[in-house]
């Protein structure tokens, strides 16, 4: 589904790599936590994965298709199978709920006949029908991020991104912003969720990739945010070349799912 | 719906942006208006010059007994010499270029004088003996004066040969100058209109920022996202144009013949046709440089 290979990403003027050399594989319909500092390289790991930049070395798939291959004419329709979610919500304060979530739907040229199905689909999804013509400002936090989530998988996107979508949350709200996102990774929407909450990490058990300074340092299924059961490169902390073993059989092909595939749009 | 939607977003853009769309509006209105203007006196050239340079007639002036110029020697021009010269534009070499030609006396160059300049102080002091005989020719092709200069020039009697062009030419330089000016004017102004222009597109774009954002993280197509704000200033550019537009059939209409016309009876001048022959130019050429420079400007603002 994703894999990167020795992939380097330097930005311009600086020194040191946002990410060093990381190869790593993640498999359809997983839900992986990716933790580390701040600067770490995780939202460089995100902005990878979505074709925001490009890296400096080393080669992405994503959904069975080279990233260095697509061209940028191309790049708005391998868009469509990923959801983004951030911290701080990023809706549009002068648009209803309703109108945030068909926004997305609008501009990928969706018909209204569809728009009026999905939409309040979605909302239902995120728990949040009977809101939909609320504006942002009228909403909680937890509200607010769950029509960011809406708006992220009303096109039911294969992948789903989410930079810290708890860090502006308390806990409690949190808790509920997880359930849902477990409950869309269940639906077989593969997750990557960016995060410095180490109780959210430590409760669900997942699969946990620790960044520190552009390095993969641990590499484990069903871990904590410091817990380090099985240590794949605590030897030197990105001082010597991490060799990030993927946990899963690499040779297994990543299958896009069959209705979020490109093959259908191109 | 796709364009329902973008209508609505170069609607909304345009209404946020007013006094930056206002600017583009008056610039690109201003510049047009000096582009039009610049045709209209291209056209007012040609027209003149198609219609003075048929008419323009070169003169073969004869010796008084005052010339020393050309093959004179303060001596009247002889009738035999004069008959020579009639002689001349009869024969074989030149006939073939001559449209008509007639003789004109001392005593009706006097009359003419005295006619042309009635009124004048200089009318008293001229008598017909300062004014030389001449024959007036009229060419198949004007621009071929240098054959009656060759082949008249030397003979005697004659005091010079003068092709009433040149005359013409110092007040189509004139005019040529004008038109070049406006046209100098008109592309600074259009390089400022363009350069506003992209400059409004940036702005709108940038009180948009939250929407292209979006709009790229969702996979909009760079296409979508492009088109309402190159539809914006195209919108801009055009109120602009079609205010030039109407502003060169106004100078047309009330200026040149409402009042030139009306001064200058004799002389024919550029007329609505002309006019409304260089609107769609200056639609055209609006429009296009919104759509160029805009083009530019958010390509440049969306560059991944």
């Amino acid at each position: 589904m994703i894999r990167f290979d020795e992939v380097t990403k330097v930005y311009r003027g600086t020194a040191r790599p946002a990410l060093n050399s990381v190869s790593l594989e993640i498999l359809s319909g997983e839900f992986v936590f990716l933790v580390g500092a701040s600067g770490s390289g995780k939202s460089t790991f995100l902005r990878l994965v979505l074709k925001e930049e490009k890296p400096s070395s080393g080669s992405i798939h994503v959904l069975g298709q080279d990233l260095g291959h697509i061209s940028s004419r191309k790049v708005p329709y391998f868009r469509r199978n990923l959801g983004v979610v951030f911290q701080d919500f990023r809706l549009l304060p002068n648009k209803t709920v309703f109108d945030n979530v068909a926004f997305t739907l609008q501009v990928i040229g969706k018909s209204k006949g569809f728009i009026h199905e999905a939409v309040p689909d979605a909302l239902q999804t995120v728990g949040l029908d009977g809101k939909a013509q609320r504006f942002p400002h009228e909403l909680s936090g937890g509200e607010q991020q769950r029509v960011a989530i809406a708006r992220a998988v009303v096109n039911k996107p294969a992948i789903m991104l989410a930079d810290e979508p708890t860090g502006n949350l308390d806990p409690e709200t949190s808790a509920g912003i997880m359930a849902l996102l477990e409950r869309i990774n269940a639906n077989g929407t593969t997750v990557i969720m960016a995060t410095h909450d180490a109780g959210i990490v430590d409760r669900l058990q997942r699969r946990v990739i620790e960044v520190i300074g552009g390095r993969i340092v641990r590499d484990e299924r069903g871990g904590g945010y410091k817990t380090q059961a099985t240590p794949i490169a605590t030897q030197g902390f990105g001082m010597t070349p991490a060799p990030a073993v993927p946990p899963a059989p690499p040779s297994q092909p990543a299958a896009p799912a069959p209705n979020y595939g490109l093959g259908g749009r191109s | 719906m796709r364009l329902g939607l973008v209508m609505s977003e170069v609607g909304q853009g345009l209404r946020r942006n007013l006094s930056m769309v206002i600017s583009v509006v008056l610039v690109t209105f201003i510049s047009l208006t000096f582009v039009g203007a610049a045709i209209l006196l291209q056209m007012q050239i040609n027209q003149m010059k198609s219609y003075w340079f048929d008419r323009a007639q070169v003169a073969v002036y004869m010796c008084t007994e005052f010339s020393t110029v050309g093959g004179c020697d303060q001596q009247v021009a002889t009738p035999e010499q004069v008959a020579l010269v009639q002689a001349q534009l009869e024969g074989e070499t030149l006939a073939p270029f001559i449209d008509t030609f007639y003789f004109e006396t001392q005593q009706e160059a006097y009359e003419r004088f005295q006619e042309q300049f009635a009124g004048d102080a200089v009318a008293d002091l001229i008598t017909p003996e300062l004014l030389p005989e001449a024959f007036w020719v009229n060419l198949i092709d004007p621009t071929q004066s240098a054959i009656l200069a060759d082949a008249l020039g030397g003979l005697a009697g004659v005091e010079s040969i003068v092709d009433q062009r040149t005359y013409l030419e110092q007040i189509f330089d004139i005019l040529n100058a004008a038109s070049f000016t406006a046209i100098g004017i008109a592309a600074l102004m259009l390089v400022a209109a363009a350069l506003l222009i992209a400059t409004t597109i940036r702005l709108s774009a940038f009180s948009r920022r939250r929407e292209i954002g979006i709009m790229r993280l969702v996979g909009a197509s760079n296409r979508f996202i492009q088109t309402p704000f190159i539809i914006e200033g195209v919108v801009a550019a055009l109120i602009g144009s079609v205010l030039a537009g109407l502003a060169v059939v106004g100078i047309v209409q009330f200026f040149v013949q409402g009042y030139l016309a009306e001064t200058l009876p004799l002389t024919s001048f550029v007329g609505l046709s002309d006019a409304l022959l260089v609107v769609p130019i200056l639609l055209a050429a609006g429009a296009l440089l919104a759509a160029l420079s805009a083009n530019v400007a958010i390509t440049r603002y969306l560059r991944v």
